[in-house]
């Protein structure tokens, strides 16, 4: 018997709960040459911003145990070109697309949420709010609950309303359940977690950093512990937020970690470009292990870890996770 | 224009391993690959293990391809950090992770013109099999290779064999000329009337090969060595400047967009920077504000 790996985004539905991560596969062209792009639940784009964008200088990353810096700086061409070019490319191939939108300003991403409102293929907004308020002197918005909110709020006011807008928050604060609360209140039907946390490394024979722009977000295995704390604490405060949860994601096993502690989707990225077929294998693996564990569904997987002790087994029989040994007491036995 | 090669993962077993001078060569199993190749390609090689910790794949350029058991590639390497340090310790029956034939190969001209093939170091590696394709349009094929020291000069006896001249130089005088590829340019365009340049080798290297063909008004084309990550196109890690046909400048992926470019239309002088004048360059017109933190 296979698996059911459907999995939902709000209302919207997707075939498994595998995506890519924003930024690690451009815009889908060069990872379609590998497999078809419709075998995985969404491609998510990179961040789109309004105007065309050069990005940093190199070098731009530096590989790190079990992972990588990277400091790309949001290269790309624009949202014009974007819709132009790259969506109408995704939508004629009915590749399901969360396209990525980055600001400087509330008005920005508003204005970002506009152009898309009425273009055909988007699945589903996701807001990446690890980028620094102009307006707010250079305060990154995922930092920043009350601003974070202000973004959510004017994008899923502008954006059509059967498209999920979903927050995409950053692990480097005090406290990811306050925002992603906030995110949440503002009227995200979904979040995303998480984004590159802030490293740095050092070239030891140059004596210099060894990024051009000294910082950059580290992703890969290393930082999936990070990911994992931070999809648990949001999921065990808000049990009914669909969580995409992203990071260090390189096989199924890791997929199935994050799935436990209570996402419904989970992006890969880094690992794509150690393995182009990453995407297809975690799902296959991710599958393979749901079976093996005796699941009928994933949608019974979600979330599972947080299950006290000794209560685990019952996924098999319950229906309807998420009922406790309250439910229990009441029922005729 | 060529029509875009698709590329292939490969796990491929490797059939030998030889060491040229300085350098290792290791020769992959590798049928997907071989079968697709055009002069300029270059894989990109996982490397570590099934365990690795390192995830970036290493690109390399492909020095050979041969038809045995369905088709084999060859690369050549020299040490530099963990991951080619890994690959030289690769004996035959590994097997190795190969994503290839990955970039945009060498243009070849239409007529059978006078070719200079011009290497630095293991830059080398990727001309003979261009020095291949160009004879068999009945070009002119003439080599100039250099490297720090004779043992760092790759492919002199292949050279010489199908080469109508060879020149070498080293920078310690240990072979050929004293001095670098670019100091003796000058001489050998004039020597074999060369009508146009390929280069390969480290960017300082393809710099003074540029200006040099452009002085003497003959077309070069250049393949870039840039740090890459993944090596098709999705990383956005390999970027440098570069002219495009409407004089806008762009930064571009070496991996996809090149690593061969016309090499008039790279700003050598502006690589490692973004050029003030870059299309969506910081302060340019319209530049968006967001930025990411990383
Ligand atoms: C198109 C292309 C063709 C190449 N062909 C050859 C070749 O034929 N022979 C050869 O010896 N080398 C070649 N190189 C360079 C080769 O990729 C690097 O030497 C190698 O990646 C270094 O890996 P490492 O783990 O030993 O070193 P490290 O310095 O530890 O590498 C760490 C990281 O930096 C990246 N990196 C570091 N230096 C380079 C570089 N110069 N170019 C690209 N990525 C880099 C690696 O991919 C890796 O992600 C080529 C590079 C490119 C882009
Ligand atoms: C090269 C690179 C580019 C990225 N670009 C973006 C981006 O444009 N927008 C975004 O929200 N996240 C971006 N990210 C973050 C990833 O989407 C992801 O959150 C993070 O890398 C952790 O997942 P991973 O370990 O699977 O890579 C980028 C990551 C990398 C490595
Ligand atoms: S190496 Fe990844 S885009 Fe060129």
């Amino acid at each position: 018997m296979s698996v059911d790996m459907r999995t939902y985004l709000a209302h919207v539905e997707l075939i498994n709960p595998i995506t890519t991560a924003a930024g690690c596969a451009s815009s889908g062209k060069e990872l379609a040459q590998f497999f078809d792009l419709n075998r995985i639940g969404a491609l998510a784009t990179h961040s789109i911003t309004m105007a065309p964008r050069a990005g940093r200088p190199t070098p731009r990353v530096a590989e790190t145990p079990s992972g990588m810096l990277n400091a790309i700086g949001l290269q790309g061409p624009g949202i014009e070109a974007f819709l132009e070019r790259d969506l109408p490319w995704l939508s004629q191939r009915s590749v399901r697309t969360i396209v990525s939108i980055a600001g400087g300003t509330v008005n920005e991403y508003g204005t970002l949420a506009r152009r898309l409102a009425d273009a055909p293929g988007v699945t589903a907004v996701e807001v990446n709010l690890a980028c620094p308020n102009i307006e707010d002197r250079g305060r990154v918005f995922a930092r920043d609950g009350a601003a974070s909110a202000e973004v959510i709020s004017s994008v899923r006011a502008l954006m059509r309303y059967d498209v999920p807008v979903v927050a995409k928050l950053s692990p480097d604060v005090a406290d990811i359940v306050a925002i992603a609360r906030a995110c949440v209140d503002g009227g995200a039907d979904a979040l995303s977690m998480i984004n590159t946390p802030l490293g740095m490394s050092i070239d030891t024979e140059t004596l210099r950093p060894s990024l051009a722009a000294v910082t950059g977000g580290l992703s890969g295995p290393a930082v999936r512990p990070l990911a994992v704390r931070c999809v648990w604490q949001v999921h065990a405060a808000l049990p009914g937020v669909p969580i995409i949860g992203v990071g260090g994601v390189l096989t199924g096993r890791d997929a199935f970690e994050l799935v436990l502690a209570g996402a419904c989707a989970v992006g890969v990225g880094t690992a794509l470009f150690h393995d182009p077929y990453a995407c297809l294998r975690v799902l296959r693996e991710l599958e393979e292990l749901l079976q093996a564990r005796g699941f009928q569904r994933l949608a019974d997987a979600v979330g599972l870890a947080h299950r006290p002790p000794g209560s685990v087994s019952r996924h098999r029989t319950d229906p309807a996770p998420g009922q406790g040994a309250s439910n229990m007491e009441e029922s005729p036995l | 224009m060529e029509t875009p090669v698709t590329p292939v993962q490969v796990t491929g077993t490797v059939l030998t391993t030889r060491r040229v001078e300085a350098y290792h060569a290791l020769t992959v199993v590798a049928p997907g690959i071989a079968e697709r190749f055009r002069p300029g390609h270059f894989v990109a090689v996982a490397v570590g293990g099934p365990q690795t910790s390192m995830l970036t794949r290493r690109a390399f350029s492909v020095h050979d391809v041969k038809p045995d058991y369905g088709g084999t590639v060859e690369f050549v390497f020299t040490v530099r950090g963990p991951g080619t340090s890994w690959l030289a310790g690769r004996r035959a029956r590994d097997t190795l992770d190969l994503v290839g034939p990955l970039g945009r190969p060498f243009p070849l001209p239409r007529d059978p013109v006078s070719c200079l093939l011009v290497g630095g170091e293991y830059g080398s590696a990727t001309l003979f099999g261009l020095a291949d394709a160009l004879q068999q349009r009945d070009c002119r094929v003439d080599f100039l290779l250099g490297g720090a020291s004779e043992d760092r000069v790759f492919g002199a006896l292949r050279a010489r064999r199908m080469g109508v001249t060879t020149t070498l130089t080293t920078e310690d005088g240990s072979l050929g000329l004293r001095g670098t590829v670019t100091d003796a340019l000058p001489g050998v365009i004039t020597d074999t009337r060369a009508d146009v340049v390929y280069a390969c080798g480290p960017m300082d290297m393809l710099r003074g090969v540029t200006a040099v063909s452009v002085e003497f008004d003959i077309p070069v084309q250049v393949a870039v060595e840039e740090a890459m990550a993944c090596g098709f196109g999705m990383c956005m890690t390999c970027v440098l400047p570069v002219i495009g046909d409407d004089g806008v400048t762009r930064m571009v992926r070496a991996c996809v967009e090149g690593p061969v470019f016309r090499g008039e239309r790279v700003r050598f002088d502006d690589v490692g920077t973004i050029p003030f004048d870059a299309l969506g360059a910081p302060g340019a017109p319209g530049h968006s504000g967001a930025r990411h933190v990383s």
